[in-house]
């Protein structure tokens, strides 16, 4: 599904170049569970950025679904976006002024989804996620867990292909992390290509797949097909 | 996104910043309100003039002695006056079958006197055309008696406030009353209410053309009024007013003949150009409320970096983000001008009543102006606000909390 070839991200930072990421190839199957780890500043943000299509590489080819997306103008990169990709970012990133269901229904209403056929699609996706009592809440009426929880209903009502997520649990305490990650494998379990950045390396322990990056370039690529239980 | 779901965002953007959203509105009300109060003040005086013409008497063509139009000729050769413009010339107008009636006006003051009271007032000659023509109205007796013009009578016609003033409440029909040396018998007293554009009748006296003519020995005319059967038929009327006297005058076009149509016609266009000089002046007051919603964007923008990040990211194209703040532009600006449409009708009607005499009127270009105004200077304004928060970075908008 997601195949880079020879990807490199430079910044320019006055007359210094930094290599964020550096002659990266990768390839992510549909349906994979991934995590991405490694010191601060290896450029774990900048790789999900450039899968995410927020950022283009300054070198290299990134096609999704065997398209070189790169290349495609801000429209249709858009497009991919609200389509395809859901985010789950650390600090959530909820509109405040919105209630739990209004922030969830963005994104439909992004796409252009009818009024009635947003409410249920809202509606299940919250109930699913054991958040539908909170719907009208505003989010600083809701926990760190039930935020993240809306985020991530967010990122799923659209039924996207892959999911990324930067460092999902980092602003949450131990047990509310535990249910994100539940919640997140368990999307995983029925089909969704889910990748995680983490510090937590019992958090990177879990996934399938696990890629350790160093000074913008893949250390380590390994496949471990055994899902570990959760641990209580 | 359809522009209904944009609709709602925007409402609840500004519903959460009740205060600034409040003062942005006040800013573009008031631009509106100026520019319908101006114009509408505008178009009362128009109106008011119109009204004050109306008074004079309908399908008016008034004759004076003297050229007063500008050529661009020499000047007139020294010791050329104008000839006067006699009764004679005033009788000779009836021929045509276009003039309905022809009232010539002979214009003086004099002393006048009734017992030991004495006093100085105007003295109007004219006919019993004038009446018709002036529309006037009788309070008591009648008017001058329809005779032949150039018979001196020694009747007279009392202004009510003369009337008033000489006879504090004795009974004024019959009564002799003295103009200089001669003496005048009372015929009627005019209404009260009758007013008219110029002329103050209240205090005036009005006598048999041919009796002021010899009461202040001349045989000029201050000005013949002549009405036409018909409106269209009032240029006809000139036309053969300016033939027929200079025929007349040897030739010399000496007379001045304006009709009511034209007057107005030329005060209707310069009113209507300072109404909207005026009501221009007021929709720079739209500009500045402009300004005001582009400060407001760009706050709003800056505050809201990590919304915008968000939308961008879950998907919302570049022109997305930028109709969303557009649209937040123009709501305010809409609303604001709204709400100036609605307080600066009331406060006209309300003006309205507190001056009944003033005719102030709405005027329907001006809301129509106000509200394209508006709605472009929200748009114009908003762009560079929006564009703005399109090309904001997403990654650095979302990096931060
Ligand atoms: N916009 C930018 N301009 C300049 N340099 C940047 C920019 N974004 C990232 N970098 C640099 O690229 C490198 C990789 O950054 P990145 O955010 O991907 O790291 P990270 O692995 O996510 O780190 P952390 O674990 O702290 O989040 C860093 O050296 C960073 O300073
Ligand atoms: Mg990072």
């Amino acid at each position: 599904m997601i195949h880079l070839d020879h990807i490199s991200r430079i910044f320019t930072v006055g007359t210094q170049e930094v290599r964020a990421l550096d002659d990266i190839s990768l390839d992510i199957g549909a349906g994979e569970y991934v995590s991405i780890m490694g010191p601060s500043g290896s450029g774990k943000s900048t790789l999900l950025n450039l899968l995410g299509l927020l950022d283009r590489p300054t070198h290299g080819i990134y096609k999704l679904q065997n398209e070189p997306v790169s290349s495609l103008d801000e429209e249709q990169q858009a497009r991919i976006r609200r389509e395809q990709i859901g985010f789950v970012f650390q600090f959530f990133h909820l509109i405040p002024r919105l209630t739990a269901f209004e922030n969830v229904e963005l994104p439909l209403s992004l796409n252009g989804v009818i009024k009635e056929e947003r409410a249920q699609r809202v509606r299940s996706i919250l109930d699913s996620l054991g958040i539908l009592d909170r719907a009208s809440h505003r989010p600083d009426q809701l926990s760190g867990g039930q935020r993240q929880r809306v985020a991530i209903a967010r990122a799923l009502v659209v039924q996207p292909a892959m999911l990324l997520a930067d460092e999902p649990t980092g602003n949450l305490d131990r047990r509310s992390g535990r249910e994100v990650i539940d919640i997140l494998e368990d999307q995983n379990r029925k089909g969704l290509a889910l990748i995680v950045v983490t510090h937590d390396p019992d958090l990177g322990k879990r996934a399938r797949r696990r890629i350790r990056l160093e000074d913008g370039q893949i250390v380590q690529d390994i496949r471990n097909d055994q899902t570990l239980p959760l641990e209580q | 996104m359809s522009i209904f779901d944009i609709v709602q965002y925007t409402i609840h953007t500004l519903a959460r910043r009740k205060i600034r959203s409040i003062l942005t509105l006040v800013a573009m009300a008031i631009g509106t309100l100026a520019v319908i109060l101006l114009t509408s003040l505008g178009e009362g005086a128009r109106i008011y003039v119109n009204q004050e013409f109306q008074s004079l008497g309908s399908n008016l063509v008034i004759v004076m002695p003297g050229r007063s139009e500008t050529t661009g000729a020499a000047p007139p050769l020294l010791g050329e006056t104008p000839r006067d413009l006699t009764l004679r010339d005033a009788l000779s107008l009836k021929k045509h079958r276009s003039v309905k009636s022809v009232a010539p006006v002979c214009f003086g003051a004099a002393p006048i006197s009734f017992n030991n009271l004495e006093r100085e007032v105007s003295i109007l000659g004219t006919t019993a055309e004038m009446y018709d023509i002036r529309q006037l109205a009788l309070a008591k007796g009648q008017f001058l008696p329809s005779v032949d013009p150039e018979l001196s009578q020694a009747v007279c016609v009392l202004g009510s406030g003369i009337a008033k003033e000489l006879f504090v409440g004795k009974p004024a029909l019959g009564s002799w009353i003295r103009i200089r040396d001669q003496r005048f018998r009372v015929l009627g007293i005019l209404d009260s209410k009758g007013r008219s554009l110029g002329l103050d009748l209240h205090e005036t006296v009005l006598i048999p053309v041919a009796s002021s003519l010899s009461l202040f020995n001349t045989e000029s005319l201050f000005r013949i009024l002549v009405q036409a059967r018909s409106e269209s038929e009032c240029e006809n009327v000139k036309a053969f007013i300016k033939r027929q006297i200079k025929i007349r005058h040897e030739g010399e076009e000496d007379i001045t003949v304006i009709t009511q149509d034209g007057v107005l016609a030329a005060f209707n266009k310069i009113i209507r150009a300072l109404t909207l000089g005026v009501g221009f002046i007021a929709t720079i007051s739209l500009a500045v409320a402009g300004l005001l919603i582009m400060n407001v964007l760009l706050i709003s923008v800056s505050e809201r970096k990590t919304e915008i990040g968000l939308l961008k990211a879950i998907g919302a194209p570049e022109r997305q983000i930028i109709s969303l703040f557009i649209v937040e532009g123009v709501t305010l600006s809409l609303l604001g001008c709204g709400v100036g449409i609605v307080s600066g009708c009331s406060l006209v009607a309300i003006l309205g009543a507190i001056f009944p005499q003033f005719p102030f009127k709405i005027v329907f270009w001006a809301i129509i102006g106000a509200l394209l105004l508006s709605f472009f200077s929200g748009y114009l304004f908003s762009y560079l606000p929006a564009k703005k928060a399109s090309k904001l970075d997403t990654i650095i908008a979302l990096s931060k909390r």
